[in-house]
Parts: C-alpha cells; sequence; structure tokens
C-alpha cells in the first residue's frame, strides 16, 4: 500500500507525470470556467455572426483580435469551441466510464466472487461484447437513433446515447479487471476470516474484496476515459456524435475538415491538437498510475 | 445421536466426515475428477483441550479445520459443536454458534485486510456477532481483548501493513478472541513467524488458553510443537486419520509406521536424523487413490492385504488409535 | 590459505538520492574444503544477502560497498562478468528455496541439465546426456533415463529439489551454497533431501554453505554455524559448541525459545520484541533493546566479533543457566 505522502511524492518527482498533470489540469478547467472565460458563447446564436466566419488566427492576416485561433464556417470563434468542447467530450469521457465501471466492476466482482457456472456465463458475455467492437455497436445504434427520431430530439439526447452506448459496450474491460483481481483476492485469508464470522457473501464482497481490487481499476478507469474520448471523437467525426451545434472536439474536427484542402486549416488542427494533448495526458497518467501502484515494481520501498 | 449434556460430551465432533472438491474441467468435458481432501474423519475434541491435527502438505488437517468451522461444506458426514449439528444449520440459526468458534490463521500478512485498521478489523466481528452490544460497549471490548492479548491501545487506528509478522497474529489472535469463543481453530498460527517470534506467540496462546478455558483445535506440521502445546495428537496422511493418541503417548510410542516416519524426520539438535540416505517418498494422488492404505507406498511394513484393503481406526492397549493392519 | 575467504562483507542499498543502508555490515567467513557451514538468521538478517554477495549476484541498486571474497586466492568481486560466470554455477553452485523458480518450466529437465554442462565444458551430446543420468541416479531419482524428458511441473516438489541438486552437482562444483533448500517441503520430505545433501558432500568432498532459519537443520548437517543477526554475525564456531554452549545471548535465546526443550505446557523462552529492521537499527549493539543482559556499555558502541562472539558480557555456561529464571521478560 502506498501513503497519501508516498504518492505526491513519487508524483512530483517525475517531470513526465507533472507535465501530463498540468496539461490536465489545464484543460480540465479550460473547460469547466469555459462559461466564464471564453470570449464568446458558440451556443448562442445571437453572438454568432456569419459575416466572421473563416477568419484565420488573430497573427496571420485578416486575422481579428476577437477570435484569437480564427473562426469556423458559422463564425464561431475556434478557441471558444474548443473550451466548451473539451467540456463535452470531457463529460462524455467520464460519464461513459463510470457508466462502464458500475457495469464492470458489479458483473466482474460477482463473476470473481461466485465463481462456477455465473462466473463462466458472465465470462462469456463479456467475450461476445469484446468481439464486438465498440465503434460497430455504436455506429448501428446511433444510425437508427438518428433515423428514427427527428434532428432536435437526437441533439437534446445524443450525449446520454453517447455516454450509455461507449459505457455499456465497454463494461468487459472493467469486468475482467475486477475478476481477475477478486480471483486473487478471495483465497487470502482475510476473507476466510470474515466468512468465519457469518458475514454475508454481499458483505464480503463489497466490504472486504472490493477495497483492494480498487487500484489496478484505478489505473484503467484513466485509461478508459481516454478511449472514450477517443471513441466519442471518432463517432462525432463520422458524424454520428455530437451535433455540429453543440460540438464536442470530434465534431469541430469534422466541421473543419472539409475546409482543410482550402486552406482553413485551423478549424480543424487547433481542435485536434488539444484532442491529442487531452488523450495523450491521460494515458501518461495511466502508465505512470500503473507503475506508482504495481507493488511489483516498487519492491522494498514499503 | 443423543444429545449429550453440555459439560459433559465434547464439544466439537466429527462423525465419518467427507470433503471432496470438484477439479477445474473445461466444461464440455464428461469426466468429473474429484480431489479426496477428507475420507470418514471421526475426531472429538473436549473441552479444555489443545487437540492437534499434524500431517504433511494435502493431508486435509487444514479442510478439517475450515469444514468444521463451516468454511468448506462436507460432502457427508456430520459435524456437532456442543451436540448440535452444525454442518447443515442455515445462516440464521448458526449465527449464535459462530460466536463461540473462531479461527486464527496461518499467514498473518494475509488473514488482515490491508484496507482496515486494527480497530475495523476487530469490531466488525463483534458487530456482526453480538449486535445486542452499544457501541461503547463494543469499543470497550476490542480495547480489552487487544490488551489480553499484548497488543497497545494505541495500534487501533494503524493499518496492518505498519506492523510486524509477530504483531499482526496478535492482532489476528485478538480478531479471534473478540466474540469470547470457547473453541478455536489455529491452522499453523506460527508457521509463517521468524523463530524468535513463535515462541512469543506460543506463549500467548498457552496464556489465553488457561485464563479463558479455551479449547484448540492446533493444525500443524511441527512435531515439536506439538510435543510441547499438545494434550492429543491426530495424525493425518491423505485425508486420512492414521493414528490418534494423547500427546505423551504418540512420542513415547509411536505406532504406525508413517506416524514414526514423521518422528524421524524431525531435525533435532542432537543430530542423526539425517545420517542414512532415504528413497523418495511421494504422495499417492489424491484424485485417484489407491484402494488399500494410503500409506502403503512408503511403507516398510506394507504388505498385500494393505495394498487391497483400505484400515480402519482401531484401538490398541496402550490407547491409542490406528489405522493400520498391522501396528500393535 | 582457506578455499573460501569471506573478508568484512559490506552491501549497500541507496536510500534516497545520497544516503545507503547496509544489509549486510561486515561479515567474515572461512571456509576449507568439504568443510559444511551453517549461517542462521530469522528473515532481514542478511543471510541470503551474503549468499548472493559471495557469487558478486548483488542486484541493482544493491552493491558490495567493501570487503573481498576470496576463492583459492583470487577475489571474485574484482573479476568481470565473463570470468565470475566460469566460477558461478561451475566451481560454486547455488541451491535455491523454490525448485520452481530455478527450473525453467517450459525446458525437459535434460534440456536444462544439458545447457548448465555445456555453459562450462566442450561435451558430446552422448557424453552429455549419460553424464545427466548419472547425476540423476546419484540423487537417488527413480526411472532417471525416463525423467529427462519429463518437464518440472510434471515432479513433485521433492523430486523437483533433487533434479535442482542434481544441476548443482553436474559440474563437480568445490562449493554449494543452498539458500534455505528445504523450507518449501514437507518435513518427511526435507528430512530426505538434507540427507541426500549430507552425504553427497561427505562422498564428494564438497564444501557447503547451509543458509537456513532452522537450527535443527544445521545441528543436524553443519560442522560450523554461524548466527546473524541484523546484517552481522554475532557468533560463530564449531556447531556442536555453539548449540550446546551459546555465548551470545541471541544464540542462546534462540536455542532456549525452541519447544523441544521445554517441558511440556510450561512457558517457553521468548526473546522480546523483534530484530529491527536494517533502515532502522538502534544504537549500540543491535541486539541490546531485546537483551536480557545488556549494561550501559551495550548501548553505547557496538562490540567486534571477538573469539567468535560479538558481545559485551558473552554468557558462560553459568550465566545461560542464570536466564532460566529471568525468562518473564515483557513482549
Amino acid at each position: 500500500m502506498i501513503t497519501w505522502q508516498g504518492f505526491l511524492k513519487r508524483f512530483f518527482g517525475d517531470p513526465v507525470a507533472i507535465g501530463a498533470g498540468i496539461v490536465l489540469l489545464v484543460l480540465v478547467l479550460m473547460a469547466v470556467l469555459a462559461p466564464l472565460i471564453a470570449p464568446q458563447n458558440p451556443y448562442d446564436l445571437l453572438q454568432l455572426d456569419i459575416m466572421d466566419s473563416e477568419m484565420p488566427p488573430s497573427w496571420k492576416p485578416g486575422g481579428d483580435e476577437r477570435f484569437l485561433l480564427g473562426t469556423d464556417a458559422q463564425g464561431r470563434g475556434v478557441l471558444s469551441t474548443i473550451m466548451y468542447g473539451t467540456g463535452i467530450s470531457l463529460i462524455i469521457g467520464i460519464g461513459a466510464v463510470v457508466v462502464q465501471a458500475v457495469l464492470g466492476i458489479t458483473l466482474g466482482l460477482i463473476a470473481g466472487y461466485k465463481g462456477g457456472w455465473i462466473d463462466s456465463f458472465l465470462m462469456r458475455l463479456a467475450d461476445i461484447q469484446m468481439s464486438l467492437s465498440t465503434l460497430m455497436i455504436a455506429i448501428i445504434v446511433l444510425a437508427l437513433f438518428q433515423a428514427a427520431f427527428d434532428a432536435n430530439i437526437y441533439a437534446d439526447y445524443a450525449i446520454f446515447m453517447l455516454i450509455i452506448i461507449i459505457g455499456v459496450a465497454e463494461w468487459p474491460k472493467f469486468a475482467r479487471t475486477v475478476r481477475s483481481s477478486v480471483l486473487g483476492e478471495k483465497n487470502k485469508e482475510y476473507v476466510d476470516a470474515a466468512r468465519v464470522i457469518g458475514l454475508p457473501a454481499r458483505k464480503v464482497m463489497w466490504g472486504h474484496i472490493l477495497p483492494n481490487t480498487l487500484t489496478p481499476v484505478l489505473v484503467i478507469s484513466t485509461i478508459q476515459v481516454a478511449e472514450a474520448i477517443m471513441t466519442e471523437a471518432a463517432l462525432s467525426f463520422l458524424g454520428l456524435g455530437m451535433p455540429v451545434d453543440r460540438p464536442s472536439l470530434g465534431s469541430l474536427i469534422r466541421s473543419g475538415f472539409e475546409f482543410v484542402f482550402s486552406g482553413q486549416y485551423w478549424i480543424t488542427f487547433y481542435p485536434a491538437l488539444v484532442l491529442i494533448a487531452l488523450v495523450l495526458a491521460l494515458n501518461l497518467l495511466g502508465d505512470w498510475l500503473r507503475d506508482v501502484l504495481n507493488p511489483k515494481l516498487r519492491r522494498g520501498e514499503d | 445421536m443423543s444429545t449429550p449434556s453440555v459439560n459433559s460430551g465434547p464439544i466439537v465432533e466429527t462423525k465419518g466426515v467427507e470433503v471432496r472438491f470438484p477439479l477445474p474441467t473445461h466444461f464440455l468435458s464428461r469426466e468429473k475428477p474429484v480431489l479426496h481432501a477428507l475420507n470418514t474423519v471421526n475426531v472429538s475434541i473436549m473441552p479444555g483441550e489443545s487437540f492437534c491435527v499434524v500431517g504433511e502438505s494435502g493431508c486435509g488437517k487444514t479442510t478439517l479445520g475450515r469444514s468444521i468451522l463451516g468454511l468448506n461444506s462436507p460432502t457427508a458426514g456430520e459435524i456437532y459443536f456442543r451436540g448440535q449439528r452444525i454442518d447443515q444449520m442455515d445462516e440464521a440459526t448458526r449465527k449464535p454458534v459462530r460466536r463461540d468458534m473462531q479461527m486464527v490463521f496461518q499467514n498473518p500478512y494475509a488473514s488482515l485486510n490491508p484496507r482496515r485498521n486494527v480497530f475495523e478489523t476487530l469490531a466488525e466481528p463483534v458487530r456482526h456477532l453480538m449486535p445486542e452490544l452499544s457501541a461503547n460497549e463494543a469499543r470497550t471490548r476490542v480495547e480489552q481483548v487487544l490488551s489480553e492479548t499484548g497488543c497497545d491501545p494505541s495500534w487501533q487506528r494503524r493499518l496492518p501493513h505498519e506492523f510486524s509478522g509477530g504483531q499482526r497474529q496478535r492482532i489476528a489472535i485478538a480478531r479471534a478472541l473478540v466474540t469470547n469463543p470457547a473453541f478455536v481453530v489455529a491452522d499453523e498460527p506460527i508457521s509463517a513467524l521468524d523463530v524468535s517470534i513463535q515462541a512469543q506467540i506460543l506463549n500467548l496462546l498457552t496464556e489465553l488458553q488457561q485464563e479463558r478455558g479455551l479449547t484448540y483445535l492446533f493444525i500443524t506440521h511441527d512435531l515439536s510443537v506439538v510435543q510441547h502445546f499438545g494434550t492429543r495428537v491426530a495424525v493425518m496422511y491423505l485425508g486420512q486419520v492414521m493414528e490418534l493418541a494423547s500427546a505423551e503417548t504418540i512420542f513415547a510410542e509411536p505406532k504406525h509406521p508413517y506416524t514414526q516416519l514423521l518422528l524421524e524426520a524431525i531435525p533435532k539438535l542432537e543430530g542423526g536424523s539425517f545420517d542414512k540416505p532415504r528413497q523418495p517418498g511421494e504422495l499417492p494422488d489424491p484424485v485417484n487413490l489407491p484402494k488399500g492404505c494410503p500409506f502403503a507406498a512408503r511403507c516398510h511394513m506394507a504388505q498385500d492385504r494393505c495394498r487391497q484393503e483400505r484400515p480402519q481406526l482401531r484401538g490398541l492397549p496402550n490407547g491409542t488409535e490406528v489405522a493400520c493392519h498391522f501396528a500393535e | 590459505m582457506a578455499m573460501l575467504e569471506v573478508k568484512d562483507l559490506h552491501v549497500a542499498f541507496p536510500r534516497g538520492k545520497h544516503d545507503e543502508v547496509e544489509a549486510l555490515r561486515g561479515v567474515s567467513l572461512t571456509l576449507e574444503k568439504g568443510e559444511r557451514l551453517g549461517v542462521v538468521g530469522e528473515s532481514g538478517a542478511g543471510k541470503s544477502m551474503l549468499a548472493f554477495a559471495i557469487l558478486n549476484l548483488i542486484a541493482e541498486p544493491g552493491r558490495v560497498s567493501h570487503g573481498t571474497v576470496k576463492f583459492n586466492g583470487e577475489n571474485l568481486l574484482d573479476l568481470k562478468e565473463r570470468q565470475i560466470r566460469d566460477i558461478r554455477g561451475n566451481r560454486i553452485s547455488m541451491i535455491f528455496q523454490d525448485p520452481m523458480v530455478t527450473l525453467n518450466p517450459v525446458l525437459s529437465i535434460g534440456v536444462q541439465m544439458m545447457e548448465t554442462l555445456r555453459a562450462h565444458r566442450k561435451i558430446s551430446d552422448k557424453e552429455a546426456r549419460a553424464l545427466c543420468i548419472a547425476k540423476l541416479k546419484e540423487v537417488a531419482i527413480p526411472s532417471a533415463e525416463s525423467r529427462l524428458d519429463a518437464y518440472p511441473h510434471e515432479l513433485s516438489g521433492g523430486l523437483r529439489q533433487r533434479v535442482v541438486i542434481a544441476i548443482a552437482l553436474l559440474t563437480d562444483p568445490e562449493i554449494i551454497i543452498a539458500d534455505e533448500p528445504t523450507t518449501a517441503l514437507d518435513v518427511t520430505i526435507q528430512a530426505e533431501i538434507m540427507a541426500l545433501i549430507l552425504k553427497l558432500c561427505r562422498e564428494k568432498d564438497v564444501a557447503l554453505i547451509l543458509i537456513t532459519h532452522d537450527l535443527g537443520v544445521v545441528a543436524e548437517v553443519t560442522e560450523k554455524l554461524m548466527i546473524m543477526y541484523a546484517g552481522k554475525c554475532v557468533e560463530t564456531g564449531p556447531t556442536r559448541q555453539i548449540i550446546d554452549t551459546p555465548r551470545h545471548p541471541y544464540a542462546s535465546g534462540l536455542l532456549k525459545a525452541l519447544p523441544q526443550h521445554a517441558g511440556r505446557g510450561t512457558r517457553l523462552y521468548q526473546i522480546p520484541g523483534s530484530m529491527p529492521p536494517i533502515t532502522n537499527l538502534p544504537k549500540g549493539c543491535t541486539y541490546h533493546p531485546r537483551c536480557d543482559f545488556a549494561t550501559q556499555r551495550c548501548h553505547g558502541g557496538e562490540p567486534d566479533l571477538v573469539n567468535g562472539v560479538a558481545c559485551y558480557n558473552p554468557l558462560t555456561s553459568d550465566s545461560a543457566n542464570r536466564t532460566e529464571t529471568k525468562t518473564e521478560a515483557e513482549t
């Protein structure tokens, strides 16, 4: 086990971790504070002026100092849309991981602790789920959803749909991780000690075993947030994700993509840069967490 | 069985207990191999005893202890606690019994939940098994038992990883005693500890027995501990009791050839145990048990009868019970 | 000159950026041809560290910070990796606690044995095979020819350890270092393995360094004994002499704490407390907080090993008995 002090010490001793942490912090703050600090509100149609469309970044000839990173085809400032878009991407990423974690931890815990046919059944279910690509499921479901409802309803519920689809499609990763740690933990004597006093299975599972399996869960959560954001971006890029008027980073990249070859690279380039920075920071932090929390790599320190 | 009065009869009794574990197989395979962990084990443990179960790994000694506490359910046979059959009780009826039966585990590094502090670990059995106690009474109880087992009261808010092996084992003993049980299964409680710590824990167990009138089922592979600690001994081999006798008798007059082999194998300070070379001895496969005596393959007295017919426990004139056709 | 001569060996591990802790704090020993030495101590006393240091196998970030290991006059710590490989596993063999770690699970016994042999000898396939079978027979493995093609998991724990011993003997070493070779085994199997090691050492005049926590085992097998505590040797001498009349209070305490010494139902002698971690050693004699005989002097400085005992107030046979009355030490 690692203490908080030890954890912080390791964090501040590792330049990569600090770098990734700072990038993530800046992006999260930017997203959270977007309504306060963004130069425009891209959702407010009154603030938009079609005359401002497709302006280059402010330091380029023809740029406008109101729009630091230029504007897109609808006259929205790229910087502002990135700020709001990062928020939407993060909400989808974190929301999807919460769904994954709730489903995956519950099913993984039950499969690992109960064993037998329940385990076989749940794990085969996981295998089937994993053999269907997340993107494929998402494309089919979202395409049906888009076809079945009109654009306004779709725009209102797209964010929930994305969270649920990405969440459900990826639960096996959590379930497998939790199950394998449960298998390791459930034969330890402290579990037997809890059973000797007649504690019901529910309490043994949630009260004793689960807290000892959370380390790997924490690691994959970080990496899964990055993955969910990427999935959402891919879906949005295909036109099946967030609608253009409530853009995520993925839909921003898509909306600018058709202008890349006519020279207005900034509409795509800056959101893409932010997306890469966000995903990279999350992955680096996830890897760092794994190294720090893995007791095998930390021998002789406690 | 007729219900004997609580005081005179054995505190724990097993009758023909068998435990089989199905081995993991492919779910399509037809064969369903089973591991015979315990075969018709009959022991009765009297109140106040230190009943020792000795044997090598795979002999079923741990399974016996775990079955008595309900951690494994017997495939056949009956288990009684103070005359009450407990192996088929439902959880609600069993709850008051659990308070009286506790366990100390082998590995103090695994038997304490690493994320719970000492107080939480000790308070859990109290809360669950003694709901009639108030939070304050529970706290007093935890503190009292900690001081009785030689733990400092200041340990309560600390996590297991802050303690040494010996200290952890004390905490584990305190947890076992916090509900004031009458019967404690101690599964190799000192074998994971350093030599200088083993004596501390053995002394503690002896003291607690004297103070509280505890009955121990002491599971060990180390006969020298039995000699010091035990009142009666069951020697087990491959899920079977081979010899059952008082501790003095078994060291003075070991009857079963396996017991003799075990005694010879103890390294002694005087030397001489390892001087003559020994042929490799192998446990038979516990999945496909031999028809006859499980020890026949290693036994120097084995004859055809031993390979055909499994010997049952029988009494000898000196009071020893032995499962051997030829021991006398 | 002794065959193996270890002088003032120190092993240090870095702690933080500038600090170091010593896992081994100046250990010396000599070993003659065919001599059997037991090294006894609790976990963390540095006994395995000693074995690794002798073979210059201390893993990063640890290092041998001081001392020499002379094997037939040559300092092993000065040798290049290529040169020491000629000695390690060839003229000095090692047997570890867990045979499953030593043996590669995906290679058959025969392949592993021949590999070891080829690493040190130029030898034909046929000769190598014959030699392997001979060695397996020497360690009393039944049907040795067919076992050559077996994989480690197909053998029982006892047979596996026999194979490890056979591999250790392949190159006819001059010293075998056995680190807790029977701790993972059952009592009867331990007796088999120790009897085998003892027999082979005697027959082939091989020296043995037996590292264990079990005083019974060293009493049975070794001629010379070294008792380690907190990275140092606290007592050394002929095994018999130490077992019968220990002079260091720790050695005496360990012996008295054994249950076979006490009468039934009596209280065992117990050494209070536990061994300090190497990161937090007490000042003065490292044993003084647990010692019944500690005086003011023991708090001040650490005693050196004089006449085989590192104690300011070594026990005589009188004072050893005196402790019997003082056993009720606090915990």
